[in-house]
């Protein structure tokens, strides 16, 4: 008599799709995403109806973090920002050595006096994050994020010219290219819950150097 | 886990043998692990909506150390104080005259955006005009955008004044900001607050 043969055991399960399925996944989230930048400090921005593009080649942003500090970044050509950083060492005679400049080279915010700045770079990334600092001086008597905001703003300028010409030349005949795209832009990035009268501070810093559109940082909300 | 191998356990009750059957499956499950892992942390460290940046233009120093400041028609002027809102239509008016008085608001539905939506009529219905024009294809955008440009700059437009107290958050301040952009306020003047309008809050608020 003919036996049905039953399957035995435990069926194996083939991962194969599975595995497909995965790493199609995996090549996405590596291929769409912009990774999030390792900013200093971590702040909640808030929501508007404005849908403009933040600069990224071009850009000169102050934070203000919760407890109203401000930090400096200037993006954009490594050029610009050495020259930025050489001017305001000359400037406050700060101690920083080689290394100094190539570990600010590296990072994107900064966060504190010119007093600090070697301390302050020589520590680490996370380091960086529970340094003890009231943030980039920026009263009266000892603003120094004017000299910050003027410098760079100055080198970006120079170096948006020869950028401009070159996109100019290596423009194919129907491309526009737009010099305001080389220009610097003015961002401030401000925590929701810090008090307005903080941010003011770096808002009349920008305005005492007669730069007075600014943008601020929010994400988007849905217009209703 | 996927796969578990047989040691005869199940044919016991035969006591028969057969020769073991070698697979030919590779375990693909570490694999899995490895790609789900990776998934995760590309997942988690990622960020999909890029921030936006809203454009809003100060008033140039000179303008406002004027001591003597051009008589605005048409303006309303807000004052921000921490989590509240309060207005005020037309030119401050301290002691003499009709005196000026506070108005509550806020940022719901019924808040700033009605008023706004109401005082800056004009301005919205040109938009509209506008726009109507724009999606019959009467004229370019870049015709649109300076059209609204110069109804905004009509005396009919209105004009706005925010102010801030030392409590203000700046969320509240941007919030006020997007509620004057989806209004298409076309004057915006974020200005310093004036010691009659502080104590004129502080009674407020009390």
């Amino acid at each position: 008599m003919a036996k049905i043969k039953m399957p035995k055991g435990t069926p194996t399960i083939d991962m194969t799709p599975m595995v497909d399925l995965a790493f199609l996944l995996v090549t996405f989230f590596m291929l769409a995403a912009n990774f999030r930048s390792n900013e200093p400090v971590d702040v909640n921005i808030p929501s508007s109806i404005g849908d403009e593009e933040v600069p990224e080649k071009t850009l000169i942003l102050v934070t203000v973090d919760k407890g109203g500090r401000l930090f400096f970044n200037v993006t954009g050509d490594s050029t610009v920002r050495k020259s930025v950083f050489s001017q305001m060492v000359k400037k406050y005679n700060a101690k920083v050595d080689n290394s100094h400049l190539e570990e600010y080279l590296k990072i994107t915010s900064i966060g504190c006096s010119m007093a600090e700045l070697p301390a302050y770079l020589s520590t680490d990334g996370e380091g960086r994050k529970k340094f003890q600092t009231l943030g980039i001086p920026a009263d009266s008597t000892n603003n120094q994020l004017k000299d910050w905001i003027y410098f760079a703003d100055i080198a970006m300028r120079e170096y948006g010219k020869t950028a401009f010409l070159k996109a100019k030349d290596e423009a194919k005949p129907n491309e526009v290219v737009n010099p305001k795209d080389f220009l610097p832009k003015y961002v401030l990035k401000v925590e929701g819950q810090a008090e307005y009268v903080r941010a003011k501070m770096a808002i009349e810093t920008f305005r005492d150097l007669n730069l007075n559109n600014l943008h601020f940082v929010t994400s988007l909300e849905n217009k209703q | 886990m996927a796969q578990i191998v047989e040691n005869g356990g199940g044919d016991s009750g035969k006591g028969k043998k057969r020769p073991k059957k070698s697979s030919t499956h590779v375990d693909m499950t570490p694999m899995v692990d490895l790609a789900f892992l990776l998934l995760t942390f590309f997942v988690l460290t990622s960020t999909f909506s890029k921030p936006k940046v809203m454009s809003l233009v100060y008033p140039a120093k000179e303008i406002i150390d004027n001591p003597n400041p051009p008589k605005i028609k048409n303006a309303i002027t807000f004052l921000i104080t921490k989590d509240r809102v309060f207005y005020y239509k037309g030119e401050f008016n301290p002691d003499d005259g009709p005196k000026t008085e506070l108005i509550e608001t806020n940022f719901g539905p019924n808040g700033v955006r009605k008023l706004l939506a109401k005082e800056n009529e004009y301005v919205i219905r040109e938009k509209l005009k506008l726009d109507g024009q724009l999606t019959r294809k009467e004229i370019v955008d870049s015709v649109a955008k300076q059209k609204l440009i110069e109804a905004q700059k009509t005396p009919q437009a209105l004009k706005v004044l925010v102010k801030t107290d030392l409590k203000a958050l700046c969320a509240n301040f941007i919030d006020l900001i997007d509620e004057l952009y989806i209004a298409n306020i076309g004057m915006i003047a974020p200005v310093d607050i004036m010691k009659d309008e502080q104590a004129l809050i502080d009674a407020k608020i009390k």
